[in-house]
C-alpha cells in the first residue's frame, strides 16, 4: 500500500463518505420542507456530481455511470423541470442508498452491481428521458449533462440560466470565456496552464492574457492579477467548457458568454482592457479579503459567487484526518498517565506531608490537568451519531418497502457524540431493533387509519448525553406490545410457567428471552427468534443496558444506555481471597448482605440465595477464580447481584466491597487466549493489576461445569 | 531473537549471556533477548492458568505475563521474596517476564566454548537447554527460550 495512487484513492473514498452524508442531509431537508428548497437540491446535486467526478478520475465506470444518471435527474429537479412529489422523493432516497452501495462496491473492488440498481436506473432514466421540457438542440452532445453547472447557482441564477443557455447554444456564436484565477487557486496548487491547454485541445481559437499587473515592487508571489480571455468555438456547449473548470470551481472568477458578433471583429485588435472587469485592488488587500470576488463577473452571464453552502463546507473542512492507530496510541498513553497520576497521589497521601506543602498543590493541579487531558483525548475519539442514524434511516426505508408500510424515521440529537467504537458496535443491534419496530411495531396503513392515526408511522431515534452516559431512545407510534400474546407465546414455548404471575414490565422483558418471537409469520426481515436476546447481549457487551416500555395501541419505547467510551469503565472494586477485582458497574443490579437463613441448596449441593421471594444461584467467586479451593456452602457475607445476558441473575460472594471508581481498561493482550470470566484488566492506584470480571461469562462457565443451574426468571 | 542457536554456527564469535540462578543451578539467556530486569513484584494471578504462569504485572502500563522459570523447568517454584527478580525478555514479538531466584552475572563466551547438551533421552528439562558451557569450573546452561515459552496462547487457554 505504499502506492501513492492507492493513498489518493483512499482519500477519495473517505471524501465519498462525507459527500454521501451531505447527500442524505440534503434529501432529508428536501423531504421535510414543504416548498422546494433550492439550496438543498444544490447540495444533493453537488454531492453526486463530486462523487462522479472523483470516480471518473479513478476509472470507476460503474460508479460513474450510476452517479451520472442520478445526477441527471437531480439536475432536472434543480432546473425546476421536475416536480418533487413523494414518489420522486422515494426514488431519490433509494438512489442515494444505491449510490452508497456503488461506492462501497468500488471501494472493495467488488465487480457485482449492487442489487436493485438496474430498476432504480430505469426509473431514473424514465424521469430524465420523459421530460418534455428538455428539447435540447445539440443532439451530438451528451444530453443529460447539458444543464450541469458545476457548483454554481444561487436560486435566481440557476433558474434563469437554463433558458438563457438553451437559447444561445442553438446559435453557433463563439464563446467568450473570461477566466480570472483568485489567489486561492494558486494556493491550492492548481495550474492555470493545464486548464488553458485543455481548452486548446477543445479547440480554443484565441487565448489572450491580460490583467492589471502591478509594478514589480508591489508584486507578491501569490498575487492573482493575471486573467485570461479565451475564445472557444461555438459548436461546444457551455457545459463542456465549464467542465474544464470543474476542479477550480469557486477558486476563480469565470464567465462564459456567447461572443457578440461585433466583438469578434474587435478581437483582431490587440486586447483592450476589459470593461466589465474592474481593476483589481492592490495586491495586499486582495490576498486578505479573498471571498468578495475582486473581479465582478457580469451578473447576467453567470453566477460567479460561491453559494453559501460552499463557505459552510469550507469551515467544515478545517479538520484533519488522523489515522485511528495514532489516536488509540494517544488514548493508551493518557490512560497510563491517569494511572501514574493515581499512583503518585497515593504515594503523596501516604507520605503524610503538611497540608500546604507545595508538592500537594502541584499534585492537585497535575490531577486537574490529567483529567482535562483525558477528557479531551476521549473527545477526539468521539464522533457524532449522525452517520449511524443515517444508516438507520436507510434501514427504515428498506424495511418499510419490504413490508409495504409507510414509515418515516425522525432522528433527534444527531450531533450527540460518542466513542467511535461504540458507534460501530451499536450498528447491528440498532438495525435489528429498527427492523423489529417496522415489522412488528408499526401497523399496516389501513390499520393505522382505522385506529385514528396518521397513515405514515413514525419511528423516532434520539440520542443524548445523560449522567455521563449515552442514552439512545428508539420509539415507534405503532401498536405497542400485545402483552397477552407475548405471555401466551412465552408459555407455549415453555419460557415461563403457565401460572407465572408476571407484571406488565416483566412480560415486556420476555421479549429479550432467547428463542422468543411473536411474529405470526416469519418474515425475511425479522422474526427468526434470534432477535432481541442478541440485541441485548450486544448492548451488554458494550457495557450498556436496554430497557423497554410500551403502551398497548400507542407504541413502544426502547431505551439504550451506553458508556461514552470503551476506554474507561465505571467499576466496583472488590476484594476476594486477598485479590482485588473490578466488577463493571453496569452489570451490578444490587449488593446485599447474606443471612444464613436465606441460603438454600437445590439438588443437594447447589446453593441458591433467597432474595425477596425469588431464588438466585450463588457463585463463590474466590473458588471460581481459583483463589482457593471449593469450600462448603458459604452462608454469610456480602453478595453482588449481577444481571446475566439471558435476563437471569446470579449472586457473587465477595469478601469486601472496596470502592466504586472509574478504571482505565487494559487489554490482557493476545498472548493468553481468552480467560473465562475475565473481560480485561486495569491498573489500580497502587500500580497493581486488577482483573475486570465478566460476571455473565463467569457464571456461564460455572454453569457448564454443572455446579449450579441458574433458574429461569 | 534466537542467538543461542545461530551463535553455535558462527565459529569463534563472541556472545554475551545473562546468567541467573534457579535454585542451586546456573542458567543463562542471550543478552540480546533481555529487555530489562525488574525487582520482585507480586503478580496478579490469572484464573484457570497453568501453574507456571504466575500471573501478570504492570510494566509501565502494559500487562506483562510472568512465568515461573523454575516451575516451568520442573523444579520447585520460586518463593517470591525481595531477592527474586523478573527478567523481561522479548520472544517472538511478545514480552514475557521470567521469574528467577537471582541474577548472577553477564558472561562473554566464545561460541567455541559452547557444547551441545548430552543426549538425555526423554528428560523433560533437557529439551529446554540449547547448549552447555563451563565457566570458572561451574556448568552454565543456556536456555532455548522458544522451547521454554512455546506459545503462550496455547499455554494459558
Amino acid at each position: 500500500m505504499s502506492d501513492p495512487m492507492a493513498e489518493i484513492r483512499e482519500g477519495f473514498f473517505a471524501e465519498c463518505e462525507e459527500l454521501l452524508e451531505s447527500l442524505q442531509d440534503g434529501l432529508q431537508t428536501l423531504s421535510e420542507s414543504a416548498a422546494p428548497d433550492a439550496e438543498a437540491v444544490n447540495v444533493t446535486f453537488r454531492a453526486v456530481h463530486s462523487i462522479k467526478g472523483g470516480a471518473g478520475a479513478f476509472g470507476l465506470d460503474t460508479l460513474v455511470g450510476f452517479a451520472h444518471r442520478y445526477e441527471s435527474v437531480l439536475d432536472l429537479l434543480r432546473s425546476g423541470k421536475l416536480d418533487l412529489d413523494p414518489a420522486l422523493m422515494r426514488l431519490l432516497f433509494r438512489a442515494a442508498d444505491l449510490l452508497q452501495d456503488h461506492v462501497r462496491a468500488a471501494h472493495e473492488d467488488d465487480p457485482t452491481v449492487p442489487e436493485g440498481s438496474a430498476d432504480c436506473l430505469e426509473a431514473l432514466d424514465a424521469l430524465a428521458g420523459a421530460d418534455p421540457a428538455e428539447p435540447e438542440p445539440e443532439v451530438t452532445d451528451f444530453q443529460p449533462l447539458v444543464l450541469s453547472f458545476g457548483d454554481f447557482g444561487s436560486e435566481e441564477s440557476s433558474a434563469a440560466l437554463p433558458s438563457f443557455m438553451v437559447l444561445d447554444s442553438t446559435s453557433l456564436a463563439d464563446w467568450e470565456v473570461r477566466f480570472h484565477p483568485r489567489t486561492e487557486l494558486y494556493r491550492s496548487a492548481n495550474e492555470p496552464l493545464y486548464l488553458l491547454r485543455t481548452l486548446t485541445d477543445l479547440g480554443a481559437t484565441e487565448i489572450v492574457c491580460d490583467g492589471d499587473i502591478p509594478p514589480l515592487e508591489d508584486l507578491t508571489e501569490d498575487s492573482a492579477e493575471i486573467c485570461w480571455r479565451i475564445v472557444m468555438p461555438g459548436h461546444l456547449s457551455e457545459t463542456e467548457i465549464r467542465e474544464v473548470f470543474d476542479f477550480v470551481d469557486g477558486l476563480c472568477d469565470l464567465t462564459i458568454a456567447p461572443l457578440p458578433l461585433a466583438e469578434v471583429e474587435e478581437n483582431s485588435e490587440p486586447p483592450a482592457p476589459w470593461p466589465p472587469v474592474p481593476a483589481p485592488p492592490p495586491t495586499g488587500e486582495q490576498t486578505k479579503d479573498a471571498p468578495p470576488a475582486p473581479a465582478g463577473p457580469k451578473p447576467e452571464s453567470a453566477p460567479g459567487e460561491p453559494p453559501p453552502a460552499r463557505e459552510a463546507h469550507g469551515e467544515a473542512a478545517a479538520t484533519v484526518r488522523v489515522n485511528l492507530d495514532r489516536i488509540d496510541r494517544l488514548v493508551n498513553l493518557v490512560g497510563e498517565l491517569v494511572i501514574t497520576q493515581a499512583m503518585l497521589a497515593q504515594s503523596v497521601a501516604e507520605a503524610g506531608l503538611q497540608p500546604n506543602a507545595s508538592l500537594r498543590s502541584g499534585l492537585d493541579s497535575f490531577t486537574l490537568l490529567t483529567r482535562e487531558i483525558q477528557d479531551s483525548v476521549m473527545m477526539i475519539r468521539a464522533q457524532p451519531v449522525k452517520p449511524l442514524f443515517q444508516r438507520m434511516a436507510r434501514i427504515v426505508r428498506e424495511a418499510a418497502a419490504a413490508t409495504g408500510k409507510d414509515v418515516q424515521l425522525r432522528p433527534l440529537g444527531e450531533t450527540t457524540e460518542v466513542d467511535k467504537t461504540v458507534i460501530e458496535r451499536l450498528s447491528d443491534p440498532l438495525t435489528h431493533m429498527i427492523r423489529n419496530a417496522v415489522d412488528h411495531g408499526i401497523e399496516p396503513p389501513e390499520k393505522r387509519i382505522e385506529a385514528g392515526k396518521t397513515r405514515t408511522g413514525t419511528i423516532t431515534l434520539s440520542a443524548r448525553h445523560r449522567a455521563g452516559r449515552l442514552e439512545i431512545e428508539l420509539s415507534d407510534d405503532g401498536g405497542g406490545i400485545n402483552r397477552k400474546r407475548v405471555l401466551e407465546t412465552a408459555i407455549a414455548r415453555g419460557l415461563v410457567p403457565a401460572d407465572a404471575p408476571l407484571g406488565d414490565a416483566e412480560i415486556d422483558n420476555l421479549l429479550f428471552l432467547p428463542g422468543f418471537s411473536t411474529a405470526k409469520s416469519v418474515s425475511a426481515l425479522s422474526g427468526r427468534g434470534v432477535g432481541m436476546d442478541v440485541v441485548r447481549s450486544a448492548i451488554h457487551a458494550l457495557g450498556g443496558r436496554v430497557a423497554i416500555r410500551s403502551e398497548f395501541g400507542k407504541g413502544t419505547v426502547f431505551t439504550i444506555s451506553l458508556p461514552l467510551t470503551l476506554a474507561v469503565l465505571d467499576g466496583m472494586v472488590i476484594s476476594v481471597a486477598g485479590e482485588t477485582l473490578v466488577v463493571p458497574l453496569s452489570s451490578i443490579l444490587e449488593t446485599a448482605a447474606m443471612r444464613p437463613d436465606d441460603v438454600r441448596t437445590v439438588a443437594g449441593s447447589t446453593p441458591v440465595l433467597q432474595l425477596r421471594g425469588s431464588f438466585v444461584p450463588l457463585c463463590d467467586l474466590g473458588a471460581e477464580m481459583g483463589y482457593h479451593a471449593q469450600r462448603p456452602v458459604v452462608r454469610d457475607g456480602t453478595v453482588l447481584v449481577t444481571a446475566l445476558e439471558n435476563g437471569n441473575r446470579a449472586a457473587l460472594i465477595v469478601d469486601e466491597i472496596v470502592e466504586q471508581r472509574q478504571v482505565v481498561i487494559k487489554g490482557l493482550g493476545d498472548s493468553y487466549g481468552r480467560i473465562p470470566g475475565v473481560a480485561a484488566a486495569t491498573i489500580l492506584g497502587d500500580g497493581r493489576i486488577a482483573l475486570i470480571l465478566d460476571p455473565a461469562d463467569l457464571v456461564r462457565n460455572m454453569t457448564r461445569a454443572g455446579r449450579a443451574q441458574p433458574l429461569a426468571v | 531473537m534466537t542467538q543461542q542457536n545461530s551463535v553455535q554456527k558462527h565459529h569463534g564469535a563472541e556472545i554475551e549471556l545473562l546468567s541467573f540462578r534457579l535454585g542451586e543451578d546456573e542458567y543463562c539467556v542471550g543478552i540480546m533477548s533481555v529487555r530489562e530486569i525488574r525487582g520482585w513484584t507480586r503478580p496478579t494471578p490469572l484464573p484457570h492458568a497453568p501453574p507456571h504462569l504466575r500471573g501478570v504485572i504492570n510494566l509501565r502500563g502494559t500487562v506483562l505475563p510472568v512465568v515461573d522459570l523454575s516451575l516451568r523447568l520442573g523444579m520447585d517454584p520460586v518463593g517470591g521474596d525481595a531477592r527474586n527478580v523478573i527478567i523481561v525478555v522479548q520472544i517472538n514479538g511478545h514480552a514475557v517476564g521470567l521469574l528467577v531466584h537471582a541474577v548472577s552475572d553477564i558472561l562473554a563466551l566464545e561460541s567455541d566454548d559452547l557444547q551441545p547438551p548430552p543426549e538425555t533421552a526423554g528428560s523433560d528439562g533437557a529439551r529446554f537447554i540449547s547448549a552447555l558451557a563451563i565457566v570458572d569450573e561451574r556448568m552454565v546452561r543456556i536456555l532455548n527460550l522458544e522451547a521454554v515459552l512455546p506459545d503462550l496462547t496455547v499455554e494459558a487457554a
